[in-house]
């Protein structure tokens, strides 16, 4: 190892300052800091996300009550694209990866940096780059996109909306997720500490790990289908144009090639995030690490063959449908055996209900019913009512938003100690943390109900008898936003003034909490070395402060 | 496996890691991506050949199988010349390895001309995306050159990214910043330029040879 110039500091000081080539805005904007490259895409998701919800706030107040209370129908159409293309592409695909993988990743393998430094800086400039690239879309041509996230042909390739932007953006994006999930294969390939074998990994490496591979193999694809959108809204190259003999319902299936293995991208690090709460809070090693481990590959596997059934009413083969729909099931089963074990890893543990831990429950009560109506969409007989309908909403922000969007706020709320040194009240994360569970339920159970009675989603209008549950649902997306910004507030108030955090403030055991809150900038003093599995209790007295031994 | 790349830090922060293993399996996924990228248009190729496949046989039989192969030379040529720079690097040539890789340059560029004339051949006769023409043409000869012009379009692209990097590389031989020693660059430059070349192996048969 070469001693640095930079001195003894490198291994000392706080990543958050340093000599005087690493202060002020350049500082930041050319660090190759894992750390700092962290927090920077914290703070560009985090501006993504307020922007998203305020058009989910707008859209929930348009549809309180029947009829036009606000806006139109071309304004909402082009209010649920905007919100979903940043949701989707700005906040949860690169969400706890590009925030916390970055952040994490190198700390639990006992490593200094990931593998490729200046390609992760290249990563967010790319990020940025396709940010603003799709938010042109919103000034570009005569009106903002509004074909849905989904971009279908052929309604995108003749949408008077300035589609090409968004598309074009999705497009760069993509490029990004790519070379950070490339970073991080080769990074967890390379850089484990000695002695740490893959199965020696936090569980959050491996979800990392799966996630990346679906990022590496899936990205591409729709890659080339959303540059095929834009060459023939640009070219005329038309090979989804029914007038030149194109087929509309490839795009469709190029679409969820892709799109529906992401969903796995967004969630398997949030898996692994809730695997790395648990043991701590339950002073106990996780159950079946193994299980959870290779369960994480399994879901990325298997949820390359599910594509389908987002297309179980467009026309296909039965036998493409029913195998289809198997296939489908078969990826609950992975799912299922991460829910019973950290159940499992929960029963007669002692249990310290902490901030993160209840965040940790509240994915996992949320991210259930999200599987559970999954599987009410993947049957075939009952897809064919609830498809297209408010169900579906439901379902899919139950398992993004209070599966993926809670995992962020949990990791967020076990991280922040160790990110920014210092703890955060947790009486008011708790208060937060309630609202936020009471207003997400209010405002998705009630999409579930009105699905089932049959209200059609991207409606901007809808009978009178559907209006209770809508304005049950407006008045629950008040509570959450609520909820939402008091944590926010709580966060960004402690992050400059809560008392200093000590090194492991939750008695948590993998190599992250052995450094120093806030780590070096080379991360460790010296690198360590893993005799053990990744959470092994057994020095740990019961009973023991875990605060005491810091100092 | 296991070992922990030398680190160094250069005072300003930069942690810099020297550990040709895993640039090398950075590499290879990259590639891997590039293949999935083309992959997702082959996919297409091949459903719309089985929906179309007279269309496809006779808009095939319009295309100039003599210049198609005369491009799989030269572009097969300055794969070798390619290969032969990188080995001249490694035997400490540094002019002749410049030299192979002007040589490469040239070929790709040659492939480029030749291609540039196909595609005005075409464009002449109408045949060209956006073009009305291609609505009046048989079922699936309209797909058939769309996709034509769309994949040896984005295999183009790839060319003259490869000549780029082939143009830095090139000036970094020049002034010492790639030897012997550190040639990872070169390196990774040749495999993108064979897989170039080998996207355009299967190119070949897939447009021209269908007729």
């Amino acid at each position: 190892m070469t001693e640095s110039p930079a001195g003894s500091w490198g291994r000392t000081g706080s990543y958050l300052d340093g000599p005087s080539s690493r202060t002020g805005l350049m500082g930041w904007l050319t660090t190759t800091d894992h750390k700092r490259i962290a927090l920077m895409y914290l703070a560009a998701m985090g501006v993504f996300f307020l922007v998203g919800m305020t058009i989910g706030l707008l859209i929930r107040l348009e549809l309180m009550q029947p009829g036009e209370q606000f806006y139109g129908a071309k304004t909402y159409n082009t209010f649920f694209t905007l919100h979903g293309v940043i949701m989707i592409f700005l906040f949860i695909v690169p969400g706890i990866p590009a925030v916390f993988g970055n952040f994490i990743l190198p700390l639990q393998l006992g490593a200094e940096d990931v593998a490729f430094p200046k390609l992760n800086l290249l990563s967010w400039y790319v990020y940025m780059a396709g940010a603003a690239i799709a938010l042109t879309s919103l000034y570009a041509g005569d009106s903002p996109p509004d074909t849905g996230w989904t971009f279908y042909a052929p309604y995108s390739i003749n949408s008077g909306g300035s589609v090409s932007w968004a598309v074009l953006g999705a497009f760069v994006l993509g490029f990004s997720s790519i070379l950070t999930g490339m970073n991080f294969i080769v990074t967890i390939h390379r850089l484990r500490a000695k002695g740490m074998g893959f199965f020696r990994m936090p569980l959050f490496c491996w979800g990392l790990y799966a996630t990346s591979w679906i990022q590496v193999i899936a990205t591409p694809v729709v890659g080339i289908t959303l540059v095929l959108v834009v060459m023939e809204r640009l070219l005329g190259i038309g090979l989804f144009d029914p007038s030149l003999g194109g087929d509309p319902i490839l795009y469709q299936h190029l679409f969820w090639i892709y799109s529906h293995p992401v969903v796995y991208v967004m969630i398997l690090p949030a898996m692994g995030v809730i695997s790395d709460i648990l043991p701590p809070f339950c002073g106990r090693t996780i159950f079946g690490y193994r299980a959870i481990a290779i369960s994480s590959m399994a879901i990325a596997v298997v949820g390359y063959g599910v594509w389908g059934h987002h297309m179980f009413t467009v026309g296909m083969s039965d036998t493409a449908r029913w195998v289809f729909s198997l296939l489908t099931f078969l990826v609950a089963i992975p799912t299922g055996v991460k829910i019973f074990n950290w159940t499992a890893t929960l029963y007669r543990a002692s249990i310290e209900l902490r901030v993160p831990l209840l965040y940790a429950l509240g994915f996992i009560f949320l991210f259930s019913i999200g599987g559970l109506t999954g599987l009410v969409n993947g049957a075939l007989s009952t897809d064919i009512h609830v498809h297209d309908t408010a169900f579906i909403v439901g379902h899919f922000h139950y398992t993004m938003f209070g599966g993926a969007g809670i995992g962020l706020f949990a990791a967020l709320h076990f991280w922040f100690p160790k990110m920014f040194g210092r703890m955060y009240n947790e009486k008011i994360a708790t208060w937060a943390w309630g609202l936020i569970m009471v207003g997400f339920n209010t405002l998705y159970f009630p999409m579930l109900v009105l699905g089932i009675m049959g209200m059609p989603r991207r409606y901007h209008d809808y009978l009178p008898q559907f209006q209770v549950p809508h304005f049950i649902s407006t008045v629950g997306s008040w509570i959450l936003a609520t909820g939402i910004i008091l944590m926010i507030v709580n966060l960004i108030r402690s992050a400059r003034k809560g008392r200093k955090a000590p090194n492991n403030p939750w008695g948590a055991t993998t190599l992250e909490w052995t450094t120093t809150s806030p780590p070096p900038l080379l991360n460790f003093a010296t690198l360590p070395e893993v005799k053990t599995g990744p959470y092994d209790f057994s020095g740990r007295k019961p009973g023991q402060s875990h605060e005491e031994g810091a100092s | 496996m296991n070992t922990h790349a030398d680190t160094m830090n250069d005072g300003g922060g930069h942690v810099m890691h020297k550990d040709p293993e895993g640039a090398k399996t950075g590499m290879w996924l990259f590639l891997f991506t590039e293949i999935l990228l083309f992959g997702g248009l082959f996919i297409i190729y091949a459903i719309y050949r089985g929906m179309y496949t007279e269309g496809f046989h006779h808009a095939a039989g319009e295309l100039n199988i003599l210049l198609g192969v005369t491009n799989t030379v030269v572009l097969l040529t300055s794969s070798l010349t390619m290969v032969l720079g990188v080995s001249a690097l490694q035997r400490r040539k540094r002019g002749l390895a410049q030299l192979y890789l002007a040589a490469t340059l040239l070929l790709a560029g040659t492939f480029l001309l030749i291609k540039f004339f196909e595609w005005g051949a075409k464009r002449s006769h109408g045949i060209f995306p956006g073009m009305e023409h291609l609505h009046d043409l048989p079922p699936g000869e309209g797909v058939f050159f769309n996709l034509y012009f769309m994949m040896t379009g984005l295999h183009g692209i790839h060319v003259i990214i490869g000549m780029i990097v082939m143009t830095v590389v090139y000036n970094r031989i020049q002034s010492g910043s790639i030897t012997h020693e550190n040639q990872g660059i070169l390196e990774y430059s040749g495999l993108y330029w064979h897989l170039v070349d080998l996207i355009w192996i299967f190119l070949l048969p897939l447009f021209y040879l269908t007729a």
